[in-house]
Protein backbone atom coordinates (compact mmCIF):
# COMPACT_ATOMS: atom_id res chain seq x y z
CA UNK A 1 0.00 0.00 0.00
CA UNK A 2 1.03 3.71 -0.68
CA UNK A 3 2.24 5.62 2.24
CA UNK A 4 0.11 8.28 2.68
CA UNK A 5 0.67 11.40 5.75
CA UNK A 6 -2.10 11.94 7.46
CA UNK A 7 -3.23 15.58 7.34
CA UNK A 8 -3.39 16.07 11.17
CA UNK A 9 -3.82 19.49 10.71
CA UNK A 10 -7.10 19.25 8.32
CA UNK A 11 -8.50 17.10 10.30
CA UNK A 12 -7.78 18.84 13.88
CA UNK A 13 -9.39 21.37 11.85
CA UNK A 14 -12.82 19.72 11.31
CA UNK A 15 -13.05 18.34 14.59
CA UNK A 16 -12.89 21.96 16.37
CA UNK A 17 -16.10 23.01 13.91
CA UNK A 18 -17.87 19.90 13.99
CA UNK A 19 -17.80 20.25 18.03
CA UNK A 20 -18.81 23.86 17.79
CA UNK A 21 -21.58 22.96 15.46
CA UNK A 22 -22.62 19.73 18.18
CA UNK A 23 -22.91 22.47 20.77
CA UNK A 24 -24.70 25.01 18.84
CA UNK A 25 -27.50 22.53 17.12
CA UNK A 26 -28.11 21.09 20.88
CA UNK A 27 -28.20 24.53 22.37
CA UNK A 28 -30.52 25.71 19.83
CA UNK A 29 -32.48 22.97 20.03
CA UNK A 30 -33.03 23.05 23.78
CA UNK A 31 -32.38 19.14 23.99
CA UNK A 32 -30.72 16.43 22.68
CA UNK A 33 -27.52 14.15 23.50
CA UNK A 34 -24.08 16.13 23.40
CA UNK A 35 -21.96 13.96 25.42
CA UNK A 36 -22.18 10.76 23.01
CA UNK A 37 -21.33 12.99 20.17
CA UNK A 38 -18.31 15.03 21.03
CA UNK A 39 -16.51 11.90 21.95
CA UNK A 40 -17.29 10.08 19.19
CA UNK A 41 -16.22 13.92 17.26
CA UNK A 42 -12.29 12.10 16.00
CA UNK A 43 -13.74 8.73 15.33
CA UNK A 44 -16.43 10.28 12.33
CA UNK A 45 -13.53 12.62 11.22
CA UNK A 46 -11.20 9.99 10.27
CA UNK A 47 -13.79 8.25 8.59
CA UNK A 48 -15.41 10.52 7.03
CA UNK A 49 -12.49 12.82 5.81
CA UNK A 50 -9.80 10.25 5.54
CA UNK A 51 -10.62 7.07 5.24
CA UNK A 52 -13.92 6.07 3.65
CA UNK A 53 -14.16 6.03 -0.44
CA UNK A 54 -17.59 8.14 -0.41
CA UNK A 55 -18.98 11.29 -2.37
CA UNK A 56 -21.64 13.67 -0.99
CA UNK A 57 -22.27 14.37 -4.35
CA UNK A 58 -23.73 10.69 -5.09
CA UNK A 59 -24.82 9.82 -1.62
CA UNK A 60 -26.41 6.79 -3.43
CA UNK A 61 -23.09 5.58 -5.11
CA UNK A 62 -23.27 1.58 -5.10
CA UNK A 63 -19.33 1.58 -4.33
CA UNK A 64 -19.33 3.82 -1.71
CA UNK A 65 -18.09 2.95 2.13
CA UNK A 66 -21.32 2.58 4.22
CA UNK A 67 -20.87 4.47 7.88
CA UNK A 68 -23.95 3.10 10.47
CA UNK A 69 -24.55 4.62 13.32
CA UNK A 70 -26.29 2.60 15.36
CA UNK A 71 -26.18 4.71 18.84
CA UNK A 72 -28.27 7.03 16.94
CA UNK A 73 -28.53 9.45 19.80
CA UNK A 74 -25.09 10.63 18.62
CA UNK A 75 -27.31 11.98 15.80
CA UNK A 76 -25.66 15.78 16.43
CA UNK A 77 -22.26 14.43 15.09
CA UNK A 78 -23.28 12.58 12.64
CA UNK A 79 -25.65 15.71 11.07
CA UNK A 80 -22.33 17.95 11.39
CA UNK A 81 -19.82 15.61 9.78
CA UNK A 82 -22.82 14.95 7.00
CA UNK A 83 -22.74 19.18 6.85
CA UNK A 84 -18.73 19.58 6.97
CA UNK A 85 -18.35 16.88 4.30
CA UNK A 86 -20.79 18.87 2.04
CA UNK A 87 -23.85 16.21 2.05
CA UNK A 88 -25.94 19.44 3.65
CA UNK A 89 -25.82 22.89 4.48
CA UNK A 90 -24.29 23.45 7.84
CA UNK A 91 -27.04 26.22 8.09
CA UNK A 92 -29.80 23.72 7.99
CA UNK A 93 -27.98 22.04 11.38
CA UNK A 94 -29.72 24.70 13.54
CA UNK A 95 -33.39 22.63 12.27
CA UNK A 96 -32.51 19.77 14.65
CA UNK A 97 -35.22 18.34 16.43
CA UNK A 98 -37.93 21.01 14.97
CA UNK A 99 -41.04 20.41 13.43
CA UNK A 100 -40.57 20.03 9.78
CA UNK A 101 -36.76 19.60 10.00
CA UNK A 102 -35.17 16.36 7.58
CA UNK A 103 -32.72 16.73 11.03
CA UNK A 104 -34.73 14.21 13.18
CA UNK A 105 -33.75 13.86 16.71
CA UNK A 106 -32.15 10.33 15.52
CA UNK A 107 -31.09 9.80 12.77
CA UNK A 108 -33.15 8.66 9.59
CA UNK A 109 -32.50 8.40 6.00
CA UNK A 110 -34.32 11.45 4.66
CA UNK A 111 -31.09 13.13 5.31
CA UNK A 112 -28.25 12.38 2.36
CA UNK A 113 -25.11 10.22 3.98
CA UNK A 114 -27.88 8.49 6.64
CA UNK A 115 -27.58 4.69 5.72
CA UNK A 116 -29.33 3.83 8.55
CA UNK A 117 -32.01 5.16 10.90
CA UNK A 118 -30.17 4.23 14.23
CA UNK A 119 -31.80 4.81 17.75
CA UNK A 120 -33.41 2.46 18.89
CA UNK A 121 -30.20 0.59 20.62
CA UNK A 122 -28.99 -2.96 19.41
CA UNK A 123 -29.86 -2.80 15.45
CA UNK A 124 -27.37 -1.36 14.01
CA UNK A 125 -24.59 -4.27 14.02
CA UNK A 126 -26.87 -6.05 12.40
CA UNK A 127 -27.56 -4.14 9.61
CA UNK A 128 -24.02 -3.27 9.25
CA UNK A 129 -23.65 -7.02 8.68
CA UNK A 130 -26.61 -6.92 6.13
CA UNK A 131 -24.94 -4.70 3.87
CA UNK A 132 -21.17 -6.43 4.10
CA UNK A 133 -23.27 -9.43 3.64
CA UNK A 134 -24.72 -8.04 -0.06
CA UNK A 135 -21.38 -6.81 -0.53
CA UNK A 136 -19.80 -10.12 -0.43
CA UNK A 137 -22.76 -11.43 -2.67
CA UNK A 138 -22.10 -8.55 -5.16
CA UNK A 139 -18.39 -9.37 -5.22
CA UNK A 140 -17.72 -5.15 -4.58
CA UNK A 141 -15.21 -3.94 -2.50
CA UNK A 142 -16.59 -1.26 -0.63
CA UNK A 143 -16.54 -1.24 3.73
CA UNK A 144 -18.71 -0.76 5.99
CA UNK A 145 -18.55 0.65 9.27
CA UNK A 146 -20.70 0.85 12.28
CA UNK A 147 -20.55 2.76 15.25
CA UNK A 148 -21.74 1.30 18.72
CA UNK A 149 -22.04 3.17 22.03
CA UNK A 150 -20.74 1.05 24.90
CA UNK A 151 -23.57 0.92 26.84
CA UNK A 152 -25.46 -0.32 23.52
CA UNK A 153 -23.69 -3.27 24.23
CA UNK A 154 -26.24 -4.53 26.97
CA UNK A 155 -28.49 -4.68 24.09
CA UNK A 156 -28.60 -8.99 23.41
CA UNK A 157 -28.89 -8.53 19.41
CA UNK A 158 -25.49 -6.81 19.35
CA UNK A 159 -24.22 -10.14 21.12
CA UNK A 160 -26.22 -12.18 18.40
CA UNK A 161 -24.97 -9.68 15.46
CA UNK A 162 -21.22 -10.61 16.82
CA UNK A 163 -21.50 -14.13 16.60
CA UNK A 164 -22.80 -13.72 13.34
CA UNK A 165 -20.46 -11.40 11.29
CA UNK A 166 -17.30 -13.79 12.32
CA UNK A 167 -19.22 -16.85 10.82
CA UNK A 168 -20.28 -15.30 7.64
CA UNK A 169 -15.98 -14.11 7.05
CA UNK A 170 -16.94 -10.28 7.07
CA UNK A 171 -13.27 -8.96 6.70
CA UNK A 172 -15.09 -6.21 5.29
CA UNK A 173 -16.89 -4.95 8.26
CA UNK A 174 -15.51 -2.67 11.07
CA UNK A 175 -17.56 -1.85 14.30
CA UNK A 176 -16.40 0.88 16.28
CA UNK A 177 -17.11 0.86 20.08
CA UNK A 178 -17.21 4.18 21.36
CA UNK A 179 -15.59 3.28 24.56
CA UNK A 180 -16.99 6.39 26.87
CA UNK A 181 -17.73 4.70 30.17
CA UNK A 182 -21.19 5.95 30.95
CA UNK A 183 -24.64 5.53 29.97
CA UNK A 184 -27.49 7.02 30.85
CA UNK A 185 -28.36 6.32 34.20
CA UNK A 186 -24.56 6.28 35.35
CA UNK A 187 -21.28 4.59 34.79
CA UNK A 188 -21.20 1.41 32.70
CA UNK A 189 -19.48 -0.34 35.27
CA UNK A 190 -21.63 0.33 37.16
CA UNK A 191 -24.99 0.09 35.57
CA UNK A 192 -23.92 -3.07 33.07
CA UNK A 193 -20.28 -3.95 33.76
CA UNK A 194 -19.13 -4.85 30.15
CA UNK A 195 -15.36 -5.21 31.10
CA UNK A 196 -13.06 -7.38 29.67
CA UNK A 197 -14.65 -5.92 26.78
CA UNK A 198 -11.89 -6.53 24.42
CA UNK A 199 -11.97 -10.13 25.49
CA UNK A 200 -15.93 -10.52 25.15
CA UNK A 201 -14.98 -9.31 21.14
CA UNK A 202 -12.30 -11.76 20.75
CA UNK A 203 -14.10 -14.52 22.41
CA UNK A 204 -16.50 -14.25 19.84
CA UNK A 205 -14.08 -14.21 17.01
CA UNK A 206 -13.38 -10.93 16.23
CA UNK A 207 -10.23 -8.94 15.42
CA UNK A 208 -9.92 -7.23 18.38
CA UNK A 209 -7.69 -3.36 18.16
CA UNK A 210 -7.65 -1.14 21.40
CA UNK A 211 -6.86 2.42 20.56
CA UNK A 212 -7.09 6.45 22.64
CA UNK A 213 -10.31 7.41 20.37
CA UNK A 214 -9.21 10.99 20.22
CA UNK A 215 -5.62 9.94 18.64
CA UNK A 216 -6.09 10.20 14.74
CA UNK A 217 -2.69 8.85 14.26
CA UNK A 218 -4.08 5.40 16.52
CA UNK A 219 -7.82 5.52 14.94
CA UNK A 220 -6.52 5.60 11.06
CA UNK A 221 -3.59 2.98 11.74
CA UNK A 222 -6.82 0.76 13.64
CA UNK A 223 -8.92 1.40 10.45
CA UNK A 224 -5.99 0.24 7.94
CA UNK A 225 -5.15 -2.40 9.95
CA UNK A 226 -8.84 -4.17 9.84
CA UNK A 227 -8.76 -3.42 5.89
CA UNK A 228 -5.69 -5.41 6.15
CA UNK A 229 -7.13 -8.11 8.14
CA UNK A 230 -8.60 -11.65 6.02
CA UNK A 231 -11.83 -13.30 6.88
CA UNK A 232 -12.46 -11.79 9.82
CA UNK A 233 -14.24 -8.70 11.15
CA UNK A 234 -12.79 -6.21 12.70
CA UNK A 235 -13.81 -4.56 16.52
CA UNK A 236 -12.12 -1.23 17.48
CA UNK A 237 -12.52 -0.47 21.11
CA UNK A 238 -12.14 3.44 21.08
CA UNK A 239 -10.98 4.55 24.77
CA UNK A 240 -12.84 8.15 24.74
CA UNK A 241 -14.19 10.58 27.02
CA UNK A 242 -17.88 11.54 27.13
CA UNK A 243 -18.49 15.31 26.45
CA UNK A 244 -15.14 15.57 25.38
CA UNK A 245 -13.95 19.19 24.54
CA UNK A 246 -15.85 20.98 27.46
CA UNK A 247 -14.60 20.27 31.09
CA UNK A 248 -17.84 20.96 32.79
CA UNK A 249 -19.09 17.93 30.42
CA UNK A 250 -16.34 15.14 30.64
CA UNK A 251 -17.00 12.66 32.59
CA UNK A 252 -20.74 13.92 33.36
CA UNK A 253 -23.82 11.69 32.94
CA UNK A 254 -25.82 14.27 33.08
CA UNK A 255 -24.76 15.41 30.07
CA UNK A 256 -26.07 12.42 28.11
CA UNK A 257 -29.17 13.73 27.04
CA UNK A 258 -28.82 17.57 28.22
CA UNK A 259 -28.34 20.46 26.16
CA UNK A 260 -26.00 23.45 28.03
CA UNK A 261 -27.40 26.61 27.14
CA UNK A 262 -26.81 29.35 24.28
CA UNK A 263 -24.91 31.62 26.01
CA UNK A 264 -22.21 29.06 27.39
CA UNK A 265 -21.94 27.54 23.94
CA UNK A 266 -21.29 30.47 22.81
CA UNK A 267 -18.41 31.11 24.97
CA UNK A 268 -16.90 27.54 24.46
CA UNK A 269 -17.42 27.67 20.46
CA UNK A 270 -15.10 31.03 20.76
CA UNK A 271 -12.53 29.20 22.59
CA UNK A 272 -12.52 26.20 20.68
CA UNK A 273 -12.22 27.56 17.28
CA UNK A 274 -9.51 29.78 18.37
CA UNK A 275 -7.64 27.20 19.67
CA UNK B 1 -66.19 -34.28 -4.40
CA UNK B 2 -62.79 -34.68 -3.98
CA UNK B 3 -60.98 -32.03 -1.63
CA UNK B 4 -57.13 -31.58 -3.06
CA UNK B 5 -55.19 -30.65 0.20
CA UNK B 6 -51.74 -28.73 -0.13
CA UNK B 7 -49.30 -26.98 1.87
CA UNK B 8 -48.57 -23.35 2.00
CA UNK B 9 -45.18 -23.96 3.51
CA UNK B 10 -44.15 -26.06 0.24
CA UNK B 11 -46.19 -23.54 -1.94
CA UNK B 12 -44.19 -21.14 -0.48
CA UNK B 13 -40.52 -22.81 -0.91
CA UNK B 14 -41.47 -23.51 -4.52
CA UNK B 15 -42.45 -20.11 -5.55
CA UNK B 16 -39.08 -19.19 -3.65
CA UNK B 17 -37.15 -20.79 -5.59
CA UNK B 18 -38.34 -19.51 -8.66
CA UNK B 19 -38.30 -16.21 -7.49
CA UNK B 20 -34.52 -16.66 -7.07
CA UNK B 21 -34.17 -17.75 -10.52
CA UNK B 22 -36.09 -14.74 -11.89
CA UNK B 23 -34.45 -12.05 -9.89
CA UNK B 24 -30.81 -12.38 -8.43
CA UNK B 25 -31.39 -9.81 -5.53
CA UNK B 26 -33.78 -12.23 -4.02
CA UNK B 27 -31.88 -13.66 -0.71
CA UNK B 28 -33.17 -15.73 2.22
CA UNK B 29 -32.76 -15.93 5.86
CA UNK B 30 -33.32 -18.76 8.43
CA UNK B 31 -33.28 -18.84 12.11
CA UNK B 32 -32.98 -22.54 12.58
CA UNK B 33 -36.23 -23.20 11.76
CA UNK B 34 -35.43 -24.06 7.50
CA UNK B 35 -35.70 -27.20 7.10
CA UNK B 36 -38.93 -27.42 8.77
CA UNK B 37 -40.14 -24.51 6.35
CA UNK B 38 -38.39 -26.03 3.59
CA UNK B 39 -36.67 -22.45 3.34
CA UNK B 40 -33.61 -25.06 2.85
CA UNK B 41 -34.14 -25.77 -0.50
CA UNK B 42 -33.70 -22.54 -1.49
CA UNK B 43 -30.10 -22.35 0.41
CA UNK B 44 -29.67 -25.52 -1.35
CA UNK B 45 -30.06 -23.82 -4.90
CA UNK B 46 -28.14 -21.05 -4.00
CA UNK B 47 -25.79 -21.18 -1.19
CA UNK B 48 -24.40 -18.02 -1.89
CA UNK B 49 -27.67 -16.19 -1.09
CA UNK B 50 -29.16 -18.07 1.73
CA UNK B 51 -28.06 -16.87 5.58
CA UNK B 52 -28.85 -18.83 8.50
CA UNK B 53 -28.32 -16.98 10.82
CA UNK B 54 -29.07 -18.91 14.68
CA UNK B 55 -31.96 -18.72 16.88
CA UNK B 56 -31.38 -14.87 16.69
CA UNK B 57 -34.56 -13.38 14.84
CA UNK B 58 -33.87 -9.59 16.01
CA UNK B 59 -30.10 -10.03 14.12
CA UNK B 60 -32.06 -11.75 11.61
CA UNK B 61 -34.42 -8.75 11.30
CA UNK B 62 -31.14 -6.36 11.04
CA UNK B 63 -29.61 -7.75 9.00
CA UNK B 64 -32.30 -8.08 6.81
CA UNK B 65 -32.75 -4.65 6.63
CA UNK B 66 -28.93 -4.23 5.67
CA UNK B 67 -29.45 -6.40 2.85
CA UNK B 68 -32.14 -4.81 1.64
CA UNK B 69 -30.56 -1.44 2.23
CA UNK B 70 -27.66 -2.37 -0.06
CA UNK B 71 -30.61 -3.21 -2.82
CA UNK B 72 -31.58 -7.15 -2.26
CA UNK B 73 -35.08 -8.27 -1.31
CA UNK B 74 -34.54 -10.21 1.48
CA UNK B 75 -36.96 -12.78 2.72
CA UNK B 76 -37.06 -13.47 6.15
CA UNK B 77 -38.49 -16.90 7.99
CA UNK B 78 -39.39 -18.60 10.83
CA UNK B 79 -42.09 -19.71 12.65
CA UNK B 80 -44.80 -17.08 13.09
CA UNK B 81 -44.52 -17.37 17.06
CA UNK B 82 -41.14 -15.64 16.90
CA UNK B 83 -41.55 -13.33 14.09
CA UNK B 84 -42.52 -10.57 14.97
CA UNK B 85 -42.87 -11.50 18.81
CA UNK B 86 -39.21 -11.23 19.36
CA UNK B 87 -38.28 -8.89 16.93
CA UNK B 88 -41.25 -6.00 16.72
CA UNK B 89 -38.83 -3.13 17.76
CA UNK B 90 -36.15 -4.45 14.79
CA UNK B 91 -39.20 -4.76 12.21
CA UNK B 92 -41.04 -1.48 13.18
CA UNK B 93 -37.37 0.69 13.12
CA UNK B 94 -35.17 -0.98 11.15
CA UNK B 95 -37.63 -2.12 8.22
CA UNK B 96 -41.28 -0.28 8.16
CA UNK B 97 -39.63 3.22 9.54
CA UNK B 98 -37.36 3.38 6.45
CA UNK B 99 -39.75 1.58 4.16
CA UNK B 100 -37.64 -1.32 3.27
CA UNK B 101 -38.22 -3.97 0.66
CA UNK B 102 -37.56 -6.85 3.53
CA UNK B 103 -40.23 -9.67 2.96
CA UNK B 104 -41.45 -11.35 6.16
CA UNK B 105 -42.91 -14.49 6.13
CA UNK B 106 -43.95 -16.70 9.18
CA UNK B 107 -45.10 -20.39 9.43
CA UNK B 108 -47.17 -22.20 11.93
CA UNK B 109 -49.46 -19.22 12.63
CA UNK B 110 -52.07 -19.55 14.82
CA UNK B 111 -53.63 -22.40 16.79
CA UNK B 112 -53.20 -24.94 14.18
CA UNK B 113 -49.35 -25.41 15.32
CA UNK B 114 -51.28 -28.02 17.22
CA UNK B 115 -49.34 -30.03 19.98
CA UNK B 116 -46.90 -27.44 20.35
CA UNK B 117 -49.06 -25.45 22.79
CA UNK B 118 -49.84 -21.60 23.52
CA UNK B 119 -46.07 -20.51 23.41
CA UNK B 120 -45.97 -21.43 19.83
CA UNK B 121 -49.47 -20.31 18.94
CA UNK B 122 -49.50 -16.76 17.68
CA UNK B 123 -52.89 -14.82 17.86
CA UNK B 124 -51.52 -11.78 18.01
CA UNK B 125 -49.15 -11.22 15.08
CA UNK B 126 -51.68 -9.86 12.77
CA UNK B 127 -52.77 -7.16 15.47
CA UNK B 128 -49.23 -6.07 16.06
CA UNK B 129 -48.30 -5.55 12.75
CA UNK B 130 -51.14 -3.84 11.16
CA UNK B 131 -50.55 -1.43 14.08
CA UNK B 132 -47.22 -0.46 11.98
CA UNK B 133 -47.22 2.31 9.42
CA UNK B 134 -45.85 0.83 5.72
CA UNK B 135 -46.71 -2.56 6.74
CA UNK B 136 -48.49 -4.72 4.05
CA UNK B 137 -50.14 -7.84 5.63
CA UNK B 138 -51.33 -10.70 4.10
CA UNK B 139 -52.57 -14.25 5.07
CA UNK B 140 -53.17 -16.13 2.33
CA UNK B 141 -55.93 -18.86 2.25
CA UNK B 142 -54.19 -21.73 0.37
CA UNK B 143 -50.99 -22.91 -1.51
CA UNK B 144 -51.65 -21.50 -5.12
CA UNK B 145 -52.68 -18.29 -3.45
CA UNK B 146 -49.66 -18.36 -1.34
CA UNK B 147 -47.43 -18.57 -4.34
CA UNK B 148 -49.32 -15.78 -6.26
CA UNK B 149 -49.27 -13.33 -3.38
CA UNK B 150 -45.88 -13.93 -2.42
CA UNK B 151 -44.46 -13.55 -6.02
CA UNK B 152 -46.69 -10.40 -6.29
CA UNK B 153 -44.82 -8.79 -2.73
CA UNK B 154 -41.82 -9.22 -3.84
CA UNK B 155 -42.25 -7.78 -6.79
CA UNK B 156 -44.25 -5.26 -4.54
CA UNK B 157 -41.72 -2.40 -3.38
CA UNK B 158 -41.75 -1.73 1.09
CA UNK B 159 -41.96 -3.85 3.68
CA UNK B 160 -44.72 -6.88 3.76
CA UNK B 161 -45.60 -9.84 6.32
CA UNK B 162 -46.87 -12.84 5.13
CA UNK B 163 -48.47 -15.20 7.40
CA UNK B 164 -48.90 -18.92 6.72
CA UNK B 165 -50.74 -21.87 8.55
CA UNK B 166 -48.83 -24.98 9.14
CA UNK B 167 -51.90 -27.53 8.12
CA UNK B 168 -52.20 -28.92 5.02
CA UNK B 169 -55.33 -26.74 3.66
CA UNK B 170 -58.32 -27.63 0.75
CA UNK B 171 -57.12 -26.13 -2.55
CA UNK B 172 -59.44 -22.88 -2.75
CA UNK B 173 -57.89 -21.41 -5.71
CA UNK B 174 -57.10 -23.08 -9.31
CA UNK B 175 -53.91 -21.37 -10.70
CA UNK B 176 -56.22 -19.50 -13.64
CA UNK B 177 -58.33 -17.55 -10.40
CA UNK B 178 -55.84 -15.09 -10.26
CA UNK B 179 -55.72 -13.03 -6.96
CA UNK B 180 -54.03 -9.63 -6.51
CA UNK B 181 -52.34 -7.79 -3.66
CA UNK B 182 -54.46 -5.35 -1.84
CA UNK B 183 -57.66 -6.60 -3.77
CA UNK B 184 -60.26 -8.83 -1.51
CA UNK B 185 -61.56 -11.68 -3.76
CA UNK B 186 -65.24 -12.44 -4.02
CA UNK B 187 -65.67 -16.89 -4.14
CA UNK B 188 -69.11 -16.24 -4.18
CA UNK B 189 -71.72 -14.11 -4.47
CA UNK B 190 -75.05 -14.00 -1.92
CA UNK B 191 -77.24 -11.08 -1.15
CA UNK B 192 -78.20 -11.80 2.77
CA UNK B 193 -74.99 -11.83 4.59
CA UNK B 194 -71.23 -11.22 4.09
CA UNK B 195 -68.32 -13.09 5.32
CA UNK B 196 -65.10 -11.89 5.15
CA UNK B 197 -62.21 -14.54 6.03
CA UNK B 198 -58.68 -14.70 5.36
CA UNK B 199 -56.15 -17.64 5.88
CA UNK B 200 -57.47 -21.28 6.55
CA UNK B 201 -60.58 -19.52 7.95
CA UNK B 202 -61.71 -18.83 3.64
CA UNK B 203 -61.96 -22.53 3.37
CA UNK B 204 -64.61 -22.66 6.64
CA UNK B 205 -66.64 -19.67 5.56
CA UNK B 206 -66.86 -21.41 2.04
CA UNK B 207 -68.22 -24.67 4.02
CA UNK B 208 -70.87 -22.27 5.83
CA UNK B 209 -71.80 -20.61 2.86
CA UNK B 210 -72.79 -24.23 1.86
CA UNK B 211 -74.74 -24.86 5.18
CA UNK B 212 -76.20 -21.30 5.14
CA UNK B 213 -77.72 -22.31 1.42
CA UNK B 214 -79.41 -25.35 3.25
CA UNK B 215 -81.27 -22.67 5.51
CA UNK B 216 -82.49 -20.73 2.76
CA UNK B 217 -79.71 -18.00 3.47
CA UNK B 218 -77.29 -16.43 0.68
CA UNK B 219 -73.54 -15.93 1.68
CA UNK B 220 -71.27 -13.77 0.44
CA UNK B 221 -67.72 -14.84 0.42
CA UNK B 222 -64.65 -12.64 0.29
CA UNK B 223 -61.09 -14.00 0.70
CA UNK B 224 -59.67 -11.01 2.41
CA UNK B 225 -56.39 -12.20 1.87
CA UNK B 226 -54.51 -8.86 1.99
CA UNK B 227 -55.26 -7.62 5.94
CA UNK B 228 -53.44 -4.06 5.38
CA UNK B 229 -54.15 -2.35 3.14
CA UNK B 230 -57.55 -4.19 3.73
CA UNK B 231 -59.78 -3.23 0.46
CA UNK B 232 -61.97 -0.88 1.96
CA UNK B 233 -64.08 -0.56 -1.44
CA UNK B 234 -65.23 -4.51 -1.39
CA UNK B 235 -65.79 -4.39 1.87
CA UNK B 236 -68.31 -1.31 2.05
CA UNK B 237 -69.40 -2.69 -1.01
CA UNK B 238 -70.72 -5.83 0.26
CA UNK B 239 -71.57 -4.19 3.30
CA UNK B 240 -74.01 -2.18 1.47
CA UNK B 241 -75.28 -4.76 -1.05
CA UNK B 242 -75.63 -7.83 2.59
CA UNK B 243 -76.33 -5.64 5.27
CA UNK B 244 -74.54 -7.70 8.58
CA UNK B 245 -71.04 -9.45 8.01
CA UNK B 246 -69.44 -11.92 9.77
CA UNK B 247 -65.54 -12.23 9.82
CA UNK B 248 -63.73 -14.93 10.62
CA UNK B 249 -59.40 -15.48 10.90
CA UNK B 250 -57.35 -17.70 12.73
CA UNK B 251 -56.04 -15.08 15.02
CA UNK B 252 -57.51 -12.91 17.66
CA UNK B 253 -60.93 -11.44 17.48
CA UNK B 254 -58.77 -7.78 18.88
CA UNK B 255 -56.95 -6.49 15.86
CA UNK B 256 -57.10 -8.56 13.66
CA UNK B 257 -59.00 -8.33 10.09
CA UNK B 258 -62.52 -8.74 12.12
CA UNK B 259 -60.73 -5.40 14.00
CA UNK B 260 -59.55 -3.89 10.28
CA UNK B 261 -63.68 -4.02 8.97
CA UNK B 262 -65.53 -3.14 11.91
CA UNK B 263 -63.09 -0.37 11.70
CA UNK B 264 -63.72 0.49 8.11
CA UNK B 265 -67.60 0.04 8.20
CA UNK B 266 -67.76 2.30 10.99
CA UNK B 267 -66.10 4.83 9.20
CA UNK B 268 -68.06 4.68 6.11
CA UNK B 269 -71.22 2.74 6.22
CA UNK B 270 -72.08 1.28 9.49
CA UNK B 271 -73.72 -2.19 9.80
CA UNK B 272 -73.78 -5.25 12.09
CA UNK B 273 -70.52 -7.40 12.48
CA UNK B 274 -70.21 -10.64 13.91
CA UNK B 275 -66.56 -11.83 14.47
CA UNK B 276 -65.03 -14.87 14.68
CA UNK B 277 -61.71 -15.61 15.76
CA UNK B 278 -60.07 -16.61 19.01
CA UNK B 279 -61.50 -14.97 21.59
CA UNK B 280 -58.82 -13.36 23.67
CA UNK B 281 -57.48 -16.32 25.19
CA UNK B 282 -54.50 -18.22 25.10
CA UNK B 283 -54.25 -21.58 23.25
CA UNK B 284 -53.26 -24.92 24.53
CA UNK B 285 -51.78 -28.09 23.21
CA UNK B 286 -53.73 -30.54 20.80
CA UNK B 287 -54.46 -31.56 17.07
CA UNK B 288 -55.40 -28.89 14.93
CA UNK B 289 -58.83 -29.92 14.09
CA UNK B 290 -59.73 -30.29 17.84
CA UNK B 291 -58.05 -26.77 18.70
CA UNK B 292 -60.56 -25.03 16.07
CA UNK B 293 -63.12 -26.45 17.38
CA UNK B 294 -62.33 -26.21 21.19
CA UNK B 295 -61.59 -22.22 20.24
CA UNK B 296 -64.83 -21.49 17.89
CA UNK B 297 -62.72 -21.32 14.15
CA UNK B 298 -65.24 -23.53 12.53
CA UNK B 299 -67.51 -23.42 9.48
CA UNK B 300 -70.08 -23.98 12.37
CA UNK B 301 -69.15 -20.74 14.44
CA UNK B 302 -69.75 -18.66 11.05
CA UNK B 303 -73.11 -20.49 10.39
CA UNK B 304 -74.21 -19.72 13.57
CA UNK B 305 -73.43 -16.38 13.52
CA UNK B 306 -74.40 -15.49 9.93
CA UNK B 307 -77.88 -17.33 10.68
CA UNK B 308 -77.78 -14.90 14.15
CA UNK B 309 -77.31 -11.63 12.43
CA UNK B 310 -79.57 -12.52 9.36
CA UNK B 311 -82.46 -13.43 11.74
CA UNK B 312 -81.89 -10.73 14.44
CA UNK B 313 -82.75 -8.13 11.51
Amino acid sequence: MEEQSIPIGMLLQKAAKIRAHILEMVAEAKSGHPGGSLSAVEILVSLFFYKMRHDPKRPDWPDRDRFVLSKGHAAPVLFSTLAEAGYLPTSELKTLRKINSRLQGHPDHRVPGVEFPGGSLGIGLSAAIGMALAGKVDKKDYRVYALLGDGELDEGETWEAAMAAPKFKLDNLTAIVDRNGIQQDGLTEQIMPMEPVGYKWKAFNWHVLEVDGFDFRQVIDALEKAENMRNRPTVIIAHTVKGKGVSFMEWDPAYHGKAPDKDTVRKLVKTMLEE
Amino acid sequence: MLVQLASMRDAYAEVLLELGEEDPRVVVLGADTSVSIKTSLFGDRYPERFFNVGIAEANMMGIAAGLALAGKIPFVTTYAAFVPGKCLDQIRNAIAYPNLNVKIVSSHGGLTVGPDGASHQTIEDVAAMRAIPRMHIIVPADAPSTKSLVAQACRTLGPFYIRLSRPSVPTIYSASKDVEVGKAKILKEGSDIGIIACGIMVNEAMEAAEALSKMGVSAEIVDSHTVKPLDSETIIRVAKKTGALVTAEEQNIIGGLGGAVVETVTDSYPVPVSRIGVRDTFGESGEHKELMIKYGLTSKEITRAAKHLVDSR
